[in-house]
Protein backbone atom coordinates (compact mmCIF):
# COMPACT_ATOMS: atom_id res chain seq x y z
CA UNK A 1 0.00 0.00 0.00
CA UNK A 2 0.79 3.82 -0.43
CA UNK A 3 0.75 6.60 1.08
CA UNK A 4 2.45 6.04 4.35
CA UNK A 5 4.75 8.74 5.22
CA UNK A 6 8.30 8.50 6.87
CA UNK A 7 8.64 7.33 10.74
CA UNK A 8 9.28 10.41 12.75
CA UNK A 9 11.06 10.19 16.52
CA UNK A 10 8.24 8.94 18.18
CA UNK A 11 7.24 6.21 16.03
CA UNK A 12 10.37 5.02 14.52
CA UNK A 13 11.14 1.98 17.13
CA UNK A 14 7.06 0.91 16.14
CA UNK A 15 8.40 0.91 12.64
CA UNK A 16 11.39 -0.70 12.90
CA UNK A 17 9.57 -3.58 14.48
CA UNK A 18 7.31 -3.76 11.66
CA UNK A 19 11.12 -4.93 9.57
CA UNK A 20 11.40 -7.71 12.02
CA UNK A 21 8.21 -8.75 12.02
CA UNK A 22 7.15 -7.32 15.48
CA UNK A 23 4.21 -5.74 16.82
CA UNK A 24 4.89 -3.88 19.36
CA UNK A 25 3.00 -1.51 21.75
CA UNK A 26 4.48 1.24 23.57
CA UNK A 27 4.72 0.39 27.51
CA UNK A 28 4.70 2.84 29.81
CA UNK A 29 7.89 2.46 32.10
CA UNK A 30 6.78 3.44 35.24
CA UNK A 31 3.21 2.09 35.30
CA UNK A 32 3.18 -0.65 32.77
CA UNK A 33 0.14 0.27 30.77
CA UNK A 34 0.26 0.07 26.47
CA UNK A 35 -1.24 2.07 24.19
CA UNK A 36 -1.08 2.15 20.58
CA UNK A 37 -0.86 4.40 18.73
CA UNK A 38 2.13 5.85 20.12
CA UNK A 39 1.80 9.08 22.17
CA UNK A 40 3.83 11.51 24.26
CA UNK A 41 2.70 10.95 27.01
CA UNK A 42 1.11 7.45 29.41
CA UNK A 43 -2.79 8.07 28.96
CA UNK A 44 -2.87 5.89 32.63
CA UNK A 45 -0.15 8.17 34.49
CA UNK A 46 1.28 11.13 32.31
CA UNK A 47 4.10 9.58 32.44
CA UNK A 48 6.71 10.37 30.08
CA UNK A 49 9.25 7.53 30.16
CA UNK A 50 7.80 5.62 27.11
CA UNK A 51 9.43 2.08 25.81
CA UNK A 52 7.76 -0.56 23.71
CA UNK A 53 7.13 -4.27 24.02
CA UNK A 54 6.05 -6.82 21.91
CA UNK A 55 2.80 -7.64 21.42
CA UNK A 56 1.65 -11.56 21.25
CA UNK A 57 0.10 -10.57 17.73
CA UNK A 58 -3.85 -12.00 18.79
CA UNK A 59 -6.62 -10.09 19.09
CA UNK A 60 -10.33 -9.85 18.40
CA UNK A 61 -12.74 -8.05 16.09
CA UNK A 62 -13.97 -5.46 17.67
CA UNK A 63 -15.95 -4.49 14.33
CA UNK A 64 -15.29 -3.53 10.72
CA UNK A 65 -16.52 -2.49 7.85
CA UNK A 66 -16.43 -3.37 3.85
CA UNK A 67 -15.63 -0.89 1.94
CA UNK A 68 -17.24 -1.17 -1.22
CA UNK A 69 -15.91 2.29 -2.58
CA UNK A 70 -12.12 2.86 -3.12
CA UNK A 71 -10.51 6.56 -2.03
CA UNK A 72 -7.57 5.99 -4.20
CA UNK A 73 -6.13 3.55 -7.16
CA UNK A 74 -4.04 1.04 -5.55
CA UNK A 75 -6.85 0.09 -3.39
CA UNK A 76 -8.88 -3.06 -4.93
CA UNK A 77 -12.25 -3.28 -3.62
CA UNK A 78 -14.10 -4.72 -1.73
CA UNK A 79 -11.59 -4.35 1.27
CA UNK A 80 -12.00 -4.73 4.89
CA UNK A 81 -11.17 -1.85 7.41
CA UNK A 82 -10.84 -3.65 11.11
CA UNK A 83 -10.61 -2.17 14.21
CA UNK A 84 -8.60 -5.09 16.56
CA UNK A 85 -9.03 -5.50 19.80
CA UNK A 86 -5.43 -7.06 20.71
CA UNK A 87 -4.79 -9.37 23.22
CA UNK A 88 -2.84 -6.98 25.58
CA UNK A 89 -5.93 -5.08 25.79
CA UNK A 90 -5.41 -1.68 22.80
CA UNK A 91 -7.73 -1.04 19.81
CA UNK A 92 -5.22 -1.04 16.35
CA UNK A 93 -6.94 0.58 13.36
CA UNK A 94 -6.09 -2.63 10.53
CA UNK A 95 -7.64 -4.55 7.43
CA UNK A 96 -8.96 -8.56 7.53
CA UNK A 97 -7.42 -10.81 4.88
CA UNK A 98 -7.81 -13.96 3.55
CA UNK A 99 -11.21 -14.38 4.43
CA UNK A 100 -14.42 -12.25 3.38
CA UNK A 101 -16.67 -13.46 5.49
CA UNK A 102 -16.19 -11.78 9.05
CA UNK A 103 -18.74 -11.26 12.64
CA UNK A 104 -17.48 -9.19 15.74
CA UNK A 105 -15.24 -11.30 18.26
CA UNK A 106 -13.95 -13.45 15.17
CA UNK A 107 -10.41 -14.19 16.43
CA UNK A 108 -7.93 -12.86 14.48
CA UNK A 109 -3.86 -12.80 14.58
CA UNK A 110 -1.25 -10.39 12.77
CA UNK A 111 0.68 -10.70 9.86
CA UNK A 112 2.93 -8.35 8.12
CA UNK A 113 2.66 -7.17 4.32
CA UNK A 114 6.34 -5.78 3.57
CA UNK A 115 6.44 -1.90 2.10
CA UNK A 116 8.69 -0.66 -0.37
CA UNK A 117 11.41 1.04 1.66
CA UNK A 118 11.42 -2.35 4.46
CA UNK A 119 8.99 -1.12 7.05
CA UNK A 120 5.66 -3.52 6.74
CA UNK A 121 2.27 -2.93 7.26
CA UNK A 122 0.50 -5.19 10.12
CA UNK A 123 -2.74 -7.17 8.78
CA UNK A 124 -4.43 -9.54 10.50
CA UNK A 125 -5.87 -13.19 9.75
CA UNK A 126 -8.34 -15.20 10.64
CA UNK A 127 -6.79 -17.58 13.41
CA UNK A 128 -7.04 -20.97 12.96
CA UNK B 1 -29.20 32.60 30.35
CA UNK B 2 -30.40 36.06 29.19
CA UNK B 3 -29.42 35.57 25.28
CA UNK B 4 -32.08 34.65 22.34
CA UNK B 5 -31.64 33.83 18.77
CA UNK B 6 -33.47 37.20 16.61
CA UNK B 7 -32.61 36.28 13.19
CA UNK B 8 -32.47 33.14 11.05
CA UNK B 9 -31.47 32.23 7.56
CA UNK B 10 -30.55 30.11 4.92
CA UNK B 11 -28.31 31.00 1.79
CA UNK B 12 -28.92 29.19 -1.25
CA UNK B 13 -28.62 25.70 -1.15
CA UNK B 14 -28.31 22.67 -3.43
CA UNK B 15 -26.54 22.95 -6.51
CA UNK B 16 -25.42 26.91 -6.59
CA UNK B 17 -22.64 27.65 -8.82
CA UNK B 18 -21.88 30.26 -6.31
CA UNK B 19 -18.97 31.50 -3.87
CA UNK B 20 -18.41 30.40 -0.62
CA UNK B 21 -18.22 34.07 -0.26
CA UNK B 22 -20.80 34.70 -1.72
CA UNK B 23 -23.28 32.78 -0.12
CA UNK B 24 -21.62 33.85 3.16
CA UNK B 25 -23.18 37.06 2.19
CA UNK B 26 -26.61 35.87 1.50
CA UNK B 27 -26.63 33.66 4.48
CA UNK B 28 -25.25 36.88 6.54
CA UNK B 29 -27.68 39.32 5.34
CA UNK B 30 -30.14 37.40 4.90
CA UNK B 31 -30.66 36.63 8.85
CA UNK B 32 -30.25 39.89 9.90
CA UNK B 33 -32.77 41.18 7.60
CA UNK B 34 -34.99 38.55 8.98
CA UNK B 35 -33.63 40.52 12.70
CA UNK B 36 -34.60 43.73 11.51
CA UNK B 37 -30.99 44.67 12.22
CA UNK B 38 -28.21 46.21 9.97
CA UNK B 39 -24.78 45.07 9.65
CA UNK B 40 -23.27 48.15 11.24
CA UNK B 41 -25.21 46.53 14.32
CA UNK B 42 -22.67 43.56 14.09
CA UNK B 43 -19.69 43.31 16.71
CA UNK B 44 -19.33 39.52 16.94
CA UNK B 45 -18.87 37.13 14.37
CA UNK B 46 -18.27 33.35 14.39
CA UNK B 47 -17.49 30.98 11.14
CA UNK B 48 -15.17 29.09 10.02
CA UNK B 49 -14.61 27.04 6.26
CA UNK B 50 -13.79 30.22 4.37
CA UNK B 51 -9.74 30.15 4.66
CA UNK B 52 -7.56 29.95 7.13
CA UNK B 53 -7.80 33.11 8.89
CA UNK B 54 -12.17 33.05 8.24
CA UNK B 55 -13.49 35.19 10.84
CA UNK B 56 -11.19 37.87 9.40
CA UNK B 57 -12.14 37.19 5.37
CA UNK B 58 -15.97 37.64 6.27
CA UNK B 59 -15.75 40.76 8.27
CA UNK B 60 -13.48 42.26 5.42
CA UNK B 61 -15.79 41.24 2.80
CA UNK B 62 -18.89 42.47 5.36
CA UNK B 63 -16.88 45.61 5.50
CA UNK B 64 -16.88 44.88 9.77
CA UNK B 65 -14.74 45.16 12.24
CA UNK B 66 -16.21 43.26 15.05
CA UNK B 67 -15.17 43.00 18.96
CA UNK B 68 -15.22 39.16 19.12
CA UNK B 69 -14.74 36.74 17.16
CA UNK B 70 -14.44 33.23 17.06
CA UNK B 71 -13.73 30.14 15.10
CA UNK B 72 -13.19 27.02 16.55
CA UNK B 73 -13.06 24.38 13.91
CA UNK B 74 -14.30 21.11 15.45
CA UNK B 75 -16.40 19.78 12.61
CA UNK B 76 -19.94 19.99 11.95
CA UNK B 77 -21.21 20.95 15.64
CA UNK B 78 -19.20 23.77 15.58
CA UNK B 79 -22.00 25.90 15.40
CA UNK B 80 -23.97 24.78 18.48
CA UNK B 81 -20.60 25.42 20.35
CA UNK B 82 -20.66 29.07 18.49
CA UNK B 83 -23.97 29.90 20.51
CA UNK B 84 -22.39 28.87 23.57
CA UNK B 85 -19.75 31.11 22.61
CA UNK B 86 -21.83 33.76 21.78
CA UNK B 87 -23.94 33.58 24.70
CA UNK B 88 -20.76 34.13 26.96
CA UNK B 89 -19.49 36.95 25.54
CA UNK B 90 -23.09 39.06 24.84
CA UNK B 91 -23.65 37.92 28.75
CA UNK B 92 -19.73 38.81 30.11
CA UNK B 93 -20.50 42.48 27.34
CA UNK B 94 -18.16 41.15 24.72
CA UNK B 95 -20.70 41.53 22.17
CA UNK B 96 -24.21 43.09 21.80
CA UNK B 97 -24.97 41.00 18.39
CA UNK B 98 -23.02 38.05 17.38
CA UNK B 99 -23.67 36.75 14.18
CA UNK B 100 -22.88 32.56 13.21
CA UNK B 101 -22.79 31.79 10.04
CA UNK B 102 -21.55 29.08 7.55
CA UNK B 103 -21.65 28.28 3.79
CA UNK B 104 -20.12 25.20 1.53
CA UNK B 105 -20.05 25.04 -2.36
CA UNK B 106 -18.64 21.70 -2.00
CA UNK B 107 -20.85 20.29 -4.18
CA UNK B 108 -20.61 23.16 -6.99
CA UNK B 109 -16.62 23.10 -6.34
CA UNK B 110 -16.45 18.97 -6.55
CA UNK B 111 -14.17 19.54 -3.39
CA UNK B 112 -14.98 16.33 -0.97
CA UNK B 113 -12.96 13.56 -1.54
CA UNK B 114 -13.90 10.09 0.24
CA UNK B 115 -10.91 9.37 1.62
CA UNK B 116 -10.89 12.72 3.74
CA UNK B 117 -8.15 15.21 4.10
CA UNK B 118 -4.98 13.48 5.22
CA UNK B 119 -2.34 15.52 7.73
CA UNK B 120 0.76 14.14 6.82
CA UNK B 121 2.18 15.44 10.33
CA UNK B 122 -0.68 13.23 12.61
CA UNK B 123 -1.10 10.00 13.61
CA UNK B 124 -3.97 9.05 11.74
CA UNK B 125 -1.33 9.41 8.87
CA UNK B 126 0.75 6.74 9.81
CA UNK B 127 -1.68 4.81 11.53
CA UNK B 128 -4.82 4.41 10.06
CA UNK B 129 -4.65 6.18 6.59
CA UNK B 130 -2.01 3.39 4.95
CA UNK B 131 -5.21 0.92 4.80
CA UNK B 132 -7.25 2.83 3.40
CA UNK B 133 -10.67 3.90 5.28
CA UNK B 134 -12.65 6.57 3.92
CA UNK B 135 -13.52 9.23 6.01
CA UNK B 136 -15.50 9.86 7.97
CA UNK B 137 -17.60 7.14 6.35
CA UNK B 138 -15.89 4.04 7.29
CA UNK B 139 -15.67 5.17 10.88
CA UNK B 140 -19.65 5.71 10.80
CA UNK B 141 -19.82 2.35 9.45
CA UNK B 142 -17.81 0.69 12.08
CA UNK B 143 -20.16 2.24 14.61
CA UNK B 144 -22.99 1.16 12.63
CA UNK B 145 -21.43 -2.29 12.48
CA UNK B 146 -20.97 -2.65 16.09
CA UNK B 147 -24.35 -0.86 16.72
CA UNK B 148 -26.59 -3.86 15.19
CA UNK B 149 -24.24 -6.61 16.65
CA UNK B 150 -24.72 -5.54 20.45
CA UNK B 151 -28.19 -4.72 19.95
CA UNK B 152 -29.83 -7.02 17.38
CA UNK B 153 -30.96 -4.56 14.97
CA UNK B 154 -30.74 -4.95 11.47
CA UNK B 155 -30.32 -2.32 8.43
CA UNK B 156 -33.64 -1.82 7.81
CA UNK B 157 -33.80 -0.21 10.97
CA UNK B 158 -30.96 2.52 9.68
CA UNK B 159 -32.89 2.87 7.25
CA UNK B 160 -35.90 4.01 8.63
CA UNK B 161 -34.15 6.70 9.81
CA UNK B 162 -33.87 7.54 6.16
CA UNK B 163 -37.18 6.90 5.69
CA UNK B 164 -38.38 9.50 8.12
CA UNK B 165 -36.26 12.17 7.44
CA UNK B 166 -37.31 12.02 3.77
CA UNK B 167 -40.86 12.38 5.22
CA UNK B 168 -40.18 15.10 6.76
CA UNK B 169 -37.84 16.78 3.27
CA UNK B 170 -41.40 15.98 1.22
CA UNK B 171 -43.20 18.70 3.30
CA UNK B 172 -39.81 21.21 3.03
CA UNK B 173 -40.01 23.08 -0.62
CA UNK B 174 -36.14 23.79 0.64
CA UNK B 175 -35.06 20.17 1.03
CA UNK B 176 -32.98 18.81 -2.14
CA UNK B 177 -35.37 15.89 -2.09
CA UNK B 178 -38.80 17.64 -1.98
CA UNK B 179 -39.75 16.76 -4.97
CA UNK B 180 -37.85 13.02 -5.20
CA UNK B 181 -41.23 11.57 -3.49
CA UNK B 182 -41.20 8.75 -0.92
CA UNK B 183 -38.55 6.73 0.12
CA UNK B 184 -38.94 3.06 1.22
CA UNK B 185 -36.78 0.89 3.50
CA UNK B 186 -36.57 -1.28 0.58
CA UNK B 187 -34.96 1.58 -1.79
CA UNK B 188 -32.54 2.44 1.14
CA UNK B 189 -31.62 -1.32 0.96
CA UNK B 190 -30.95 -1.79 -2.29
CA UNK B 191 -28.57 1.79 -3.24
CA UNK B 192 -25.09 0.98 -3.46
CA UNK B 193 -23.34 -0.40 -0.68
CA UNK B 194 -20.65 2.53 0.45
CA UNK B 195 -18.92 1.01 3.36
CA UNK B 196 -20.47 -1.71 5.03
CA UNK B 197 -23.36 -1.78 6.12
CA UNK B 198 -23.72 1.72 5.12
CA UNK B 199 -25.25 2.62 1.85
CA UNK B 200 -25.70 5.67 -0.44
CA UNK B 201 -29.21 6.19 0.79
CA UNK B 202 -27.87 5.62 4.81
CA UNK B 203 -25.27 9.15 4.50
CA UNK B 204 -25.92 12.63 4.30
CA UNK B 205 -26.47 14.59 1.07
CA UNK B 206 -23.40 16.07 -0.47
CA UNK B 207 -24.87 20.10 -1.11
CA UNK B 208 -23.51 23.35 -0.95
CA UNK B 209 -25.42 25.59 0.96
CA UNK B 210 -25.62 27.15 4.53
CA UNK B 211 -27.42 29.50 6.62
CA UNK B 212 -26.76 32.29 9.43
CA UNK B 213 -28.42 32.99 12.95
CA UNK B 214 -27.99 36.26 15.40
CA UNK B 215 -28.06 36.35 18.60
CA UNK B 216 -28.19 39.56 21.38
CA UNK B 217 -29.41 39.99 24.45
CA UNK B 218 -32.47 38.93 25.53
CA UNK B 219 -33.41 42.86 26.80
CA UNK B 220 -32.50 43.80 23.41
CA UNK B 221 -34.34 40.72 21.78
CA UNK B 222 -37.55 41.74 22.93
CA UNK B 223 -37.51 45.55 21.06
CA UNK B 224 -37.03 43.13 17.56
CA UNK B 225 -39.65 42.41 15.21
CA UNK B 226 -39.57 38.61 15.58
CA UNK B 227 -40.44 36.55 18.55
CA UNK B 228 -37.25 35.68 20.00
CA UNK B 229 -36.15 32.48 20.43
CA UNK B 230 -34.49 31.86 24.46
CA UNK B 231 -30.85 29.73 24.72
CA UNK B 232 -32.23 27.94 27.64
CA UNK B 233 -28.82 25.76 27.78
CA UNK B 234 -25.67 24.18 26.49
CA UNK B 235 -22.89 21.36 26.30
CA UNK B 236 -20.48 20.09 25.23
CA UNK B 237 -17.84 17.21 24.29
CA UNK B 238 -14.89 17.09 23.01
CA UNK B 239 -13.55 13.13 22.51
CA UNK B 240 -10.84 11.23 20.08
CA UNK B 241 -9.47 12.12 16.55
CA UNK B 242 -8.93 8.81 15.53
CA UNK B 243 -10.56 5.89 14.47
CA UNK B 244 -8.97 3.49 16.78
CA UNK B 245 -8.45 5.80 19.63
CA UNK B 246 -12.00 5.13 21.60
CA UNK B 247 -12.09 2.37 23.23
CA UNK B 248 -15.92 1.82 23.03
CA UNK B 249 -17.20 2.98 19.40
CA UNK B 250 -20.62 3.81 20.57
CA UNK B 251 -19.71 5.45 23.65
CA UNK B 252 -19.00 8.76 21.51
CA UNK B 253 -19.45 11.48 24.37
CA UNK B 254 -22.97 12.68 23.41
CA UNK B 255 -24.46 11.63 26.54
CA UNK B 256 -22.32 14.07 28.60
CA UNK B 257 -22.78 16.98 26.27
CA UNK B 258 -26.24 16.33 26.43
CA UNK B 259 -26.37 16.12 30.64
CA UNK B 260 -24.30 19.42 30.43
CA UNK B 261 -27.13 21.20 28.72
CA UNK B 262 -30.16 20.03 30.16
CA UNK B 263 -28.52 20.42 33.31
CA UNK B 264 -27.92 24.30 32.56
CA UNK B 265 -31.80 24.77 31.11
CA UNK B 266 -33.08 22.44 34.12
CA UNK B 267 -34.76 20.74 31.48
CA UNK B 268 -34.96 16.97 30.83
CA UNK B 269 -35.66 14.89 27.36
CA UNK B 270 -39.10 14.64 27.99
CA UNK B 271 -39.80 18.49 27.87
CA UNK B 272 -38.41 18.91 23.91
CA UNK B 273 -40.92 18.73 21.15
CA UNK B 274 -38.39 18.84 18.36
CA UNK B 275 -35.34 17.62 18.19
CA UNK B 276 -33.02 18.69 15.12
CA UNK B 277 -30.19 15.93 15.01
CA UNK B 278 -27.03 15.56 13.13
CA UNK B 279 -27.44 13.22 10.75
CA UNK B 280 -24.23 12.87 8.60
CA UNK B 281 -25.30 8.83 8.78
CA UNK B 282 -28.68 7.07 9.60
CA UNK B 283 -26.59 5.71 12.64
CA UNK B 284 -25.90 8.66 13.44
CA UNK B 285 -29.02 9.78 14.41
CA UNK B 286 -30.26 6.03 16.70
CA UNK B 287 -26.76 6.96 19.08
CA UNK B 288 -27.53 10.49 19.36
CA UNK B 289 -31.07 10.28 20.42
CA UNK B 290 -30.04 7.41 22.54
CA UNK B 291 -27.44 9.35 24.22
CA UNK B 292 -29.10 12.12 24.56
CA UNK B 293 -32.18 10.19 26.48
CA UNK B 294 -34.73 10.01 24.54
CA UNK B 295 -34.86 6.55 23.94
CA UNK B 296 -32.58 3.69 26.26
CA UNK B 297 -29.28 2.17 24.50
CA UNK B 298 -30.12 0.28 21.21
CA UNK B 299 -33.91 1.68 21.92
CA UNK B 300 -33.76 4.23 19.39
CA UNK B 301 -34.04 1.71 16.56
CA UNK B 302 -37.27 0.10 17.34
CA UNK B 303 -38.33 3.76 17.63
CA UNK B 304 -37.13 4.68 14.01
CA UNK B 305 -39.46 1.08 12.87
CA UNK B 306 -42.44 2.69 14.62
CA UNK B 307 -42.48 5.50 13.52
CA UNK B 308 -41.83 7.65 16.29
CA UNK B 309 -39.08 10.28 14.35
CA UNK B 310 -41.98 10.97 11.55
CA UNK B 311 -44.18 13.57 10.76
CA UNK B 312 -47.42 12.81 13.11
CA UNK B 313 -44.79 10.76 15.20
CA UNK B 314 -44.29 11.21 19.41
CA UNK B 315 -40.41 12.55 18.57
CA UNK B 316 -40.34 14.81 15.71
CA UNK B 317 -36.69 14.28 14.33
CA UNK B 318 -34.71 16.56 11.25
CA UNK B 319 -37.89 18.27 10.81
CA UNK B 320 -36.18 20.10 7.61
CA UNK B 321 -35.60 16.65 6.34
CA UNK B 322 -32.18 16.63 7.52
CA UNK B 323 -28.58 16.10 6.08
CA UNK B 324 -30.08 13.15 4.34
CA UNK B 325 -32.97 14.67 2.44
CA UNK B 326 -32.72 18.23 2.53
CA UNK B 327 -29.07 19.95 2.57
CA UNK B 328 -25.74 18.90 3.86
CA UNK B 329 -22.65 21.85 3.15
CA UNK B 330 -20.45 19.51 4.51
CA UNK B 331 -21.15 21.35 7.94
CA UNK B 332 -24.57 21.28 8.79
CA UNK B 333 -25.00 22.23 12.60
CA UNK B 334 -25.81 25.88 11.67
CA UNK B 335 -29.04 24.38 9.35
CA UNK B 336 -29.98 22.10 13.11
CA UNK B 337 -29.77 26.05 14.52
CA UNK B 338 -32.18 27.79 12.06
CA UNK B 339 -34.64 24.87 11.60
CA UNK B 340 -34.78 24.81 15.60
CA UNK B 341 -35.75 28.34 15.21
CA UNK B 342 -38.49 28.56 12.41
CA UNK B 343 -39.98 25.58 14.51
CA UNK B 344 -39.85 27.73 17.57
CA UNK B 345 -41.60 30.83 15.93
CA UNK B 346 -43.94 28.84 14.26
CA UNK B 347 -42.88 29.53 10.88
CA UNK B 348 -42.32 26.00 9.80
CA UNK B 349 -45.26 25.85 7.19
CA UNK B 350 -46.37 22.38 6.58
CA UNK B 351 -43.83 20.90 8.35
CA UNK B 352 -44.53 23.09 11.65
CA UNK B 353 -45.07 20.80 14.66
CA UNK B 354 -47.88 22.07 17.00
CA UNK B 355 -47.47 24.02 20.05
CA UNK B 356 -43.55 23.22 19.96
CA UNK B 357 -42.07 25.36 22.85
CA UNK B 358 -38.93 23.77 23.03
CA UNK B 359 -36.49 22.86 20.43
CA UNK B 360 -33.01 20.77 20.92
CA UNK B 361 -30.31 21.33 18.48
CA UNK B 362 -27.53 18.72 18.71
CA UNK B 363 -24.24 18.75 16.79
CA UNK B 364 -21.94 15.85 15.74
CA UNK B 365 -18.61 16.44 14.55
CA UNK B 366 -15.63 14.63 12.98
CA UNK B 367 -15.81 11.12 13.40
CA UNK B 368 -18.04 11.36 16.54
CA UNK B 369 -15.16 13.52 17.86
CA UNK B 370 -16.82 16.64 19.16
CA UNK B 371 -20.79 16.61 20.64
CA UNK B 372 -22.66 19.69 21.12
CA UNK B 373 -26.20 20.86 22.57
CA UNK B 374 -28.31 23.51 22.31
CA UNK B 375 -31.67 23.70 23.65
CA UNK B 376 -33.79 26.58 22.73
CA UNK B 377 -37.48 27.29 23.99
CA UNK B 378 -39.69 30.19 23.18
CA UNK B 379 -39.88 33.39 24.81
CA UNK B 380 -42.49 33.54 27.35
Amino acid sequence: MSQLPPEDELTAEWWAGTRNGQLLLQTCQDCGRRQHHPRNLCLSCQGTDLGYTEATGEGVVDTFTLVHRSPRPDLQVPYVIARVRLAEGPVMLSTLVGDSEWQIGDAVRVEFQPLSDGRALPVFRRMQ
Amino acid sequence: MTVAIVGAAECDLGVTGKSVLQLQVQAVTRALADAGLQLSDVDGLATNNIGRFSTTELAQELGIRPAWAESTFVGGSAFESYVARAVQAIEAGQAEVVVISFASNQRSARSRSLGGVVEEHLPAAQFETPYGPLYPLSYYAMAAQSYLHRYGASSADLARVAVAAREWALLNPQAYRFGAGPLTVDEVLQSTMISSPLRAADCCLVTDGGGAVVLTSAARARDLRSRPVNVLGYGEATGVAGMAAADDILDTGAAISAARAFGAAGLTPADVDVAEIYDSFTITVLLSLEAIGFFGLGEAAAAARDGVLDPGGRLPVNTSGGGLSYCHPGQFGVLLLVEAVRQLRGEAEQRQVAGAEVALAHGTGGILSHHSTVLLGVDR
